[in-house]
């Protein structure tokens, strides 16, 4: 019998709406209790691992629905091996590789193959994303039944939207046999034709053809009459704009079968970051964008970031459960796809590592309560991909993710265990850093000697109040 | 080495987004000085003498290829001119290959022109020289704003609340946005005339240029202006469903002999080039007693000299 108890963490348990400063005891693999600090003992007795978690935060391991692994077919950018370091650095134990690869995942045995490469690298848990037409060509129906019975989450096209309405709705209609939601990247691509960023007065100023937030919006729109009609389960992949949480806002006050994800970067920056240094900071968001040149192809995603307006209404959308989920549309790409002109760039972040300092700006500035914030990184996206329960009470699987929300870290190349180094973020400093993440009782990570040195201290335990009443930093 | 100047020394010139007005006006003083200079017998000065200018133009243009290649020579500079079947796009190259290529072959300055706004900002972050943006897509074409200032300046003296009605195609024109800086920097009122469909929202103008007006009607915006610039419409705008017919846009945005009537006595009519006489304007008023048409292109050749020495030297001292 195995016995970890990690000390004076803020244990927070979305399921339960809880957040308890005092001791998570881990027995078996599995979690034995959850021990209030006022309560906690004075001894847990011989033969049990002790991680210090004073002044961390304690949380159930964090889900990823929208993971681009690039394997197979672009593994230059990214594999699922160094996909799955980056993610439990980033605090993720559950990720969700996307199919655009080449070949697209349209198959069971491609889906198969996804479990298998994972399976000899690691032990998180990576659940595939099956595309929802062959070839991602948006034509001929994907066999969804065979590539749910082979593991398939989820159904998408990303990287292009499901742009033909008819075979939207046979999509939706179809898919309710597997009960896995139809996750659509929604962009009019005869709206947007292939612009580089948000229209508004950046894209006007820089002279860049602009994506309106309507190119958004009525994909939003259309799916949703599409879902309501069909009865059929909608995801609105990383909404951007203020219009599309409007719409998943109704659409779900009327008892339609949708959800949405948005991204940590829509929720913290703005257009104004291709500006670069054009102009000085305002000192308006986390991050200073005036360290980047003008045009830097880094600012570069899709879909793009948008005007503080719809930053603002992506954040109300997350905090009143508009939005069920943070997912990090983790676009890992070479220095070669982004060292060119700025209408000619690879779309997409490296961002499993940030999200997690990038969406806790939110709680240091007060616009979201860490619970419910941690709810849209764990039940909300399990909900989604149909893997509830999760929580950290008796008897839960001990898959959990430690992080000191006030560690600063300067983001670096060799900072980042993916290969995608593509982030505008590179060089910013960041305020919290995942420290330990363990599935199922397994320690798949953990940062430096983490929570270990006050074993020596304390002749194997921790103060009951140390880190509670003393701490600095 | 230390010349008398105002502002800091500049090394590229990519956009006019940060000029002042003294600066403006230091470029007027060059480009009248070097405006003297190509009137000598002998058109030539040994300012660049020793330096070699590599134009570099990823898109099909004569006159400011040519413009920038005189200017370069008339300053004893050594020129290569590279146009678009030269550059190596189609090969695959990359942009940031091509310009450490020229790099390599001692180039001091690089103009160019590109089809992609913010090009210029990628090559001067590679390139150990100057580089002087000829145009990019359609984010900036400072020197074409540049002359344009200088020939209104010659003809109506300080621009400040002299109305500039720039008509056409405002979306898609660098020449549009440049001359927004420039102008507004002067204290011009700028008033931008076209169709919502090659313009688009008034306030994404108005972030930027606050005093900015936005005109859907040339007949109104016309009236008691002292510049009346058309600029080029290009014909693939029909297929992007932003107009309907060439003819449609004649008759409500074209240049014609009533509209210039209707503007100040001593009004300036003015074009970047090429012109679809016929489209944005007609043949009368191009030629006509209005017209500074071809004072732009001699002035370009001058204010593209000026361009050069100003970065060169650093002075308005010539």
């Amino acid at each position: 019998m195995s016995r970890i108890v990690i000390k004076n963490g803020c244990i927070i348990d979305p399921a339960r709406k809880t957040a308890t400063v005092g001791d998570l005891v881990l027995e078996n693999n599995r979690v034995r209790e959850v021990i209030e600090l006022a309560m906690a003992p004075d001894s847990y007795g011989d033969d049990v691992e002790f991680i210090d978690a004073s002044g961390c935060f304690v949380t159930p391991g964090f889900i990823d629905i929208h993971t681009h692994l690039r394997e197979p077919g672009f593994e230059g950018k990214e594999t699922i091996a160094t996909g799955m370091d980056a993610a439990v650095r980033g605090g993720y134990t559950t990720i969700c590789p996307m199919p655009n690869t080449n070949p697209a995942l349209d198959s069971a045995p491609l889906i198969r193959q996804q479990f298998d490469i994972a399976a000899r690298h690691g032990p998180i848990h990576v659940l595939p994303i099956g595309a929802v037409t062959l070839g991602r060509e948006g034509k001929v129906l994907a066999p969804l039944i065979e590539l749910a019975e082979a593991g398939a989450h989820g159904f998408s096209d990303d990287g292009s939207p499901v742009w033909d309405a008819h075979i939207m709705r046979q999509a939706l209609l179809y898919s309710k046999m597997t009960g896995r939601p139809v996750m659509n990247h929604c962009e009019d691509l005869s709206i947007v034709r292939g612009a580089p960023m948000n229209e508004g007065a950046v894209a006007t100023r820089l002279g860049l053809s602009g994506w309106p937030a309507a190119g958004e919006e009525v994909m939003i729109a259309r799916d949703i009459a599409l879902a309501e009609e069909t009865g059929g389960r909608l995801h609105i992949c990383h909404v951007s704009t203020a219009g599309g949480v409007e719409l998943i806002r109704a659409a779900k006050a009327r008892g339609v079968r949708v959800t949405a994800e948005v991204t940590p970067h829509h929720l913290t920056m703005t257009d104004r970051w291709v500006l670069g240094n054009m102009e000085p900071w305002d000192g308006k968001g986390p991050y200073d964008p005036s360290q980047l040149a003008p045009y830097d192809t880094r600012t570069r995603v899709s879909p793009p970031l948008r005007a503080s307006e719809d930053v603002a209404a992506l954040i109300a959308g997350l905090r009143d459960g508009t939005i069920d989920a943070v997912a990090t549309d983790h676009a890992p790409h070479t220095h070669v796809d982004k060292e060119c002109e700025y209408g000619f760039a690879a779309p997409g972040y490296t961002g499993l590592e940030l999200a997690l300092p990038m969406v806790l700006t939110l709680v240091q500035t007060m616009q979201i309560d860490i619970v419910e914030l941690i709810a849209r990184m764990t039940i909300g996206p399990a909900a989604i991909i149909d893997v509830l329960p999760i929580s950290l009470g008796p008897d839960d699987p001990a898959t959990l993710t430690i992080f000191d929300p006030a560690a600063l870290w300067r983001v670096t190349p060799e900072s980042l265990a993916s290969k995608g180094k593509n982030t505008p973020l590179m060089g910013q400093e960041m305020r919290g850093q995942v420290m330990l993440t363990m599935l199922e009782g397994q320690i798949v990570f953990r940062r430096e000697q983490f929570g270990e040195a006050s074993r020596r201290e304390h002749g194997g335990a921790v103060g009951k109040l140390s880190g509670v009443f003393d701490e600095e930093e | 080495m230390s010349s008398p100047t105002t502002t800091p020394r500049r090394r590229h010139v990519l956009d006019l987004d940060d000029w002042s007005a003294d600066e403006l006006r230091s470029l007027l003083t060059i480009a009248a000085q070097m405006k003297d200079i190509l009137a000598r017998p002998v058109k030539q000065v040994p300012t660049l003498r020793g330096k070699i200018v590599v134009n570099m133009f990823w898109e099909d243009s004569t006159r400011t290829r040519s413009s920038f290649e005189l200017a370069a020579k008339a300053l004893s500079a050594n020129v290569l001119s590279l146009g678009a079947k030269d550059t190596s796009v189609k090969k695959g190259e990359s942009l940031v290959d091509t310009v450490r290529t020229v790099q390599a072959l001692g180039a001091d300055y690089i103009v160019m022109r590109h089809g992609q706004s913010g090009a210029p900002y990628l090559v001067a972050q590679h390139f150990r020289g100057s580089v002087i943006n000829g145009g990019d897509g359609r984010h900036a074409h400072p020197s074409q704003a540049l002359l344009d200032l200088f020939t209104m300046h010659e003809r109506l003296g300080e621009l400040a609340d002299k109305k500039v009605v720039i008509v056409g195609d405002i979306l898609h024109s660098r020449v549009a946005r440049s001359n927004l800086w420039a102008l507004t920097t002067m204290g011009a009122k700028v008033v931008v005339c076209g169709p919502p469909t090659l313009i688009g929202p008034a306030k994404y103008w108005q972030s930027t240029w606050p005093k900015v007006e936005i005109s859907h009607s040339l007949d109104h915006a016309a009236e008691g202006a002292d510049v009346l610039m058309a600029l080029r419409l290009q014909h693939e705008r029909m297929e992007g469903g932003l107009l309907p017919s060439l003819r449609e846009y004649s008759r409500r945005f074209g240049l014609n002999a009533t509209r210039v009537a209707s503007a100040n006595s001593n009004v300036i009519v003015m074009h970047p080039g090429p012109m679809n006489e016929g489209v944005e304007i007609m043949p009368d008023v191009a030629t006509g007693p209005h017209s500074v048409i071809e004072t732009q292109i001699t002035n370009g050749v001058a204010m593209r000299m000026a361009l050069f020495y100003y970065l060169a030297t650093g002075s308005e001292q010539v």
